[in-house]
C-alpha cells in the first residue's frame, strides 16, 4: 500500500506547487521602491516645453504618476478608466510621457482624452529607469510625504483600482 | 540596342545589384563602441544581470529596447568611473534582486540556494534505507532445508543423465 501512496503523496504535493505557480504572474516583479522616496526628477512638461515639473512640487498632497506612451497598446486599454478618475476629481494623475515622440504623444492625448493635471516627458527613459519602470504602463500611488506606496504593473484595472488603488489613495489622504 | 549599350546596361543592372549589400556591410562593419574595453566589461557585468522584459534573456543577450537603455546606462555609469559592485547596486535599487541572475543569500532566497541540496540529502536517505532492506531480503536464506534437498536431487538425476 505504501508502496503506491508514497508516490501519489509526492504527486499530488508537486501538482499543488504546478497549479499556484500557473497562478502567479512572473511579470509582476515586486518594486524593492514601495515604502521609499520616489526618486526626484525635473522634467519638461508636454504641453508647456518652456516649463519643467519637479517631482517636489507635489509633496504634501497624494497623487498619481502613470508611465503611459503613444506606443504602448495596452495604455489605450487603461486610458478610459484613468480619464474617469481624472474627472471623479478623487486624485490628481500626473503623466510621466516615457520614450515618446512628443508630437504623437500630443496627437494620442487629443484622440482618446487627457486625464493628466500636468504631463512631464522623459524621451530617454531615464526617469524610467529611476522608477524601475520595465513595462509600460505602470502607475504609482505617492503619498503626502512624497513616499512610494504602490505600483501597479501592467494597465490599471477596474479591479485593481476599487480593491487597491481608491481604498489606499483615501487611506492616505486621511 | 547595340551591342555597347548592352553591355553598360549589364553592368548598371549589376551595380544596382551589389551596391545596395555592399552599403550594408559598410554599416554593420561600423564600431560599436568608442571605448571596447568598457564595451568589453559592460558585456561582462551585463551577462549576470537579468532583462525584465524577455526574462530568460540576460541583459547582454537581449534586445529588447529596454535592454539597450540599461546597456546605455551601465556604460555611463563606467565611464564615470564607477566600479562593478556599484553599478549593481544602482540596478538593484531599483529592479530588486530580481534582476540578478545569482541572487544573495538571505532570509527569502535560502530555500532557493538550499533546496536543491535538502533534495539531494532527502533522496540520499531514501536510497541508504532502501539499499539496506534490500540487502536484508537478499541475505534472507533463499531455501528452505527440503527445498535444497530437492535441488540436489535434481542436480545429480541431470549429472546421471549427462554421464
Amino acid at each position: 500500500m505504501m508502496r503506491f501512496l508514497l508516490p501519489l503523496v509526492a504527486f499530488l504535493v508537486l501538482v499543488v506547487f504546478l497549479l499556484i505557480g500557473l497562478g502567479l504572474n512572473p511579470r509582476q516583479v515586486p518594486s524593492p521602491l514601495i515604502g521609499k522616496p520616489a526618486p526626484d526628477f525635473q522634467l519638461q512638461r508636454l504641453h508647456e516645453p518652456g516649463k519643467t515639473l519637479t517631482s517636489k512640487e507635489n509633496l504634501g498632497k497624494v497623487w498619481l504618476l502613470n508611465v503611459w506612451a503613444s506606443w504602448c497598446v495596452s495604455c489605450r486599454e487603461e486610458h478610459p478608466l484613468l480619464v474617469e478618475l481624472a474627472r471623479s476629481g478623487i486624485v490628481p494623475v500626473y503623466g510621466l510621457n516615457y520614450k515618446d515622440e512628443r508630437d504623437l504623444a500630443l496627437q494620442w492625448l487629443k484622440q482618446f482624452g487627457d486625464p493628466y493635471t500636468v504631463s512631464i516627458r522623459d524621451p530617454e527613459g531615464r526617469t524610467g529607469i529611476d522608477y524601475g519602470v520595465y513595462g509600460v504602463p505602470e502607475t504609482y500611488v505617492i503619498d503626502k510625504n512624497g513616499v512610494i506606496r504602490y505600483k501597479q504593473i501592467g494597465p490599471v484595472t477596474v479591479e485593481a483600482l476599487e480593491t487597491k488603488i481608491l481604498p489606499l489613495v483615501k487611506e492616505l489622504q486621511g | 540596342m547595340s551591342f555597347f549599350s548592352l553591355r553598360k546596361f549589364t553592368f548598371l543592372l549589376l551595380l544596382m545589384l551589389v551596391l545596395p549589400s555592399s552599403w550594408s556591410w559598410a554599416r554593420e562593419a561600423a564600431p560599436v563602441a568608442e571605448d571596447p574595453e568598457i564595451e568589453r566589461r559592460m558585456i561582462e557585468l551585463s551577462e549576470d544581470l537579468r532583462c525584465l522584459v524577455c526574462q530568460n534573456e540576460s541583459l547582454a543577450g537581449s534586445r529588447a529596447d529596454f535592454a539597450n537603455d540599461l546597456r546605455r546606462e551601465i556604460r555611463e555609469q563606467m565611464k564615470d568611473n564607477k566600479s562593478d559592485k556599484e553599478i549593481v547596486d544602482f540596478l538593484v535599487a531599483r529592479y530588486g534582486d530580481f534582476v540578478l541572475y545569482r541572487p544573495p543569500v538571505k532570509s527569502t532566497t535560502v530555500l532557493l540556494w538550499f533546496g536543491p541540496f535538502i533534495f539531494l540529502a532527502v533522496g540520499a536517505v531514501f536510497l541508504v534505507f532502501y539499499l539496506k532492506r534490500r540487502r536484508r531480503r537478499i541475505e534472507e536464506p533463499a531455501l528452505s532445508e527440503k527445498q535444497r534437498q530437492q535441488a540436489e536431487a535434481l542436480l545429480k538425476e541431470s549429472k546421471g543423465n549427462n554421464a
